[in-house]
């Protein structure tokens, strides 16, 4: 029972902290704009969100190529915490190989500090919900 | 709290930024300086960033790796009267581009600006955190 009322919270704490992880990679991105050969990194959130609260890609395929042996190594992070980071793509080449888009990042930042905040509205809102329940108003 | 490194990555890109914004300083201050009397004008200089990993997975602060002085030679004047002449009556000035310089300050100040706001956002999503269930 008291499961049932703390799934949800779960999977909004897991966001939340997902967010975060995802706040803290585009800041550095932020801070090496001006840092020659600096590759700007980035990570899918929906997979990772997926992968740690272990839910089903909506499309059916596993997320990760299926293992035939059980000592083959697995691809990506093991952790379900840490995100599989990427790279993100160059859409303006420059001389010293600096793939940071400030633009795009900007954009990612504010997108991202706004949805960590409106995570944060729907855990104080469950939060609520519960208070309510249990004191039976 | 993870996201406290913000503050780290971003207060490390603001001091290498102030660094590079000081450098910018010097050497247009020093754009109009003639040849000292070791024969040696001003030469421009140049901070080189370099990326610092920092603790987990993406997160990447800078810091200054090293301060360059420019090998361009320096702008010659003919001026036969100053008195840093030399036997050819010319004047060697500093090579500082105050163009170069000018958009290099512009371009400091706006990374500064930058970081400066990531950190102020940083700060009041832990502020509103720490309000959680209240």
């Amino acid at each position: 029972m008291l499961e049932q009322m703390t799934a949800g919270l779960n999977f909004q704490s897991n966001a939340l902290l997902l967010r975060s992880q995802r706040q803290q990679v585009i800041a550095s991105n932020i801070a090496n704009a001006d840092t020659p050969g600096f590759v700007a990194r980035d990570f899918d959130f929906a997979a990772a969100l997926r992968n740690a609260s272990g839910l089903q890609d909506p499309s059916g395929l596993p997320s990760a190529p299926d293992r035939t042996h059980a000592q083959h190594l697995r691809l990506g992070s093991t952790d379900p915490r840490s995100p599989d980071m990427a790279y993100t793509v160059q859409t303006q080449p420059s001389q010293d190989g600096n793939s940071v888009d400030l633009d795009r990042e900007r954009a990612n930042f504010v997108d991202n500090s706004i949805r960590y905040e409106s995570t944060l509205r729907f855990i104080n809102g469950h939060v609520k919900t519960m208070l309510s329940a249990i004191t039976g108003q | 709290m993870s996201m406290f490194a913000i503050f780290g990555v971003s207060g490390s890109a603001i001091s290498s930024q102030s660094q590079r914004l000081n450098v910018v300083a010097s050497n247009l201050a020093n754009a109009d300086a003639v040849a000292g009397p070791d024969g040696q004008a001003y030469k421009a200089r140049q901070v080189l960033f370099q990326t610092v990993p920092m603790g987990g997975p993406g997160n990447a602060g800078v810091k200054v790796q090293d301060i360059q002085e420019s090998d361009a030679p320096g702008r010659r004047v003919h001026n036969p009267s100053h008195p840093s002449a030399d036997a050819e009556g010319y004047v060697t000035h500093s090579n500082v581009n105050p163009v170069e310089e000018m958009v290099n300050m512009m371009s400091a100040s706006r990374s500064y600006q930058n970081n400066v706001e990531v950190m102020n956002t940083a700060k009041s999503l832990l502020l509103k955190t720490l309000q959680m269930g209240q």
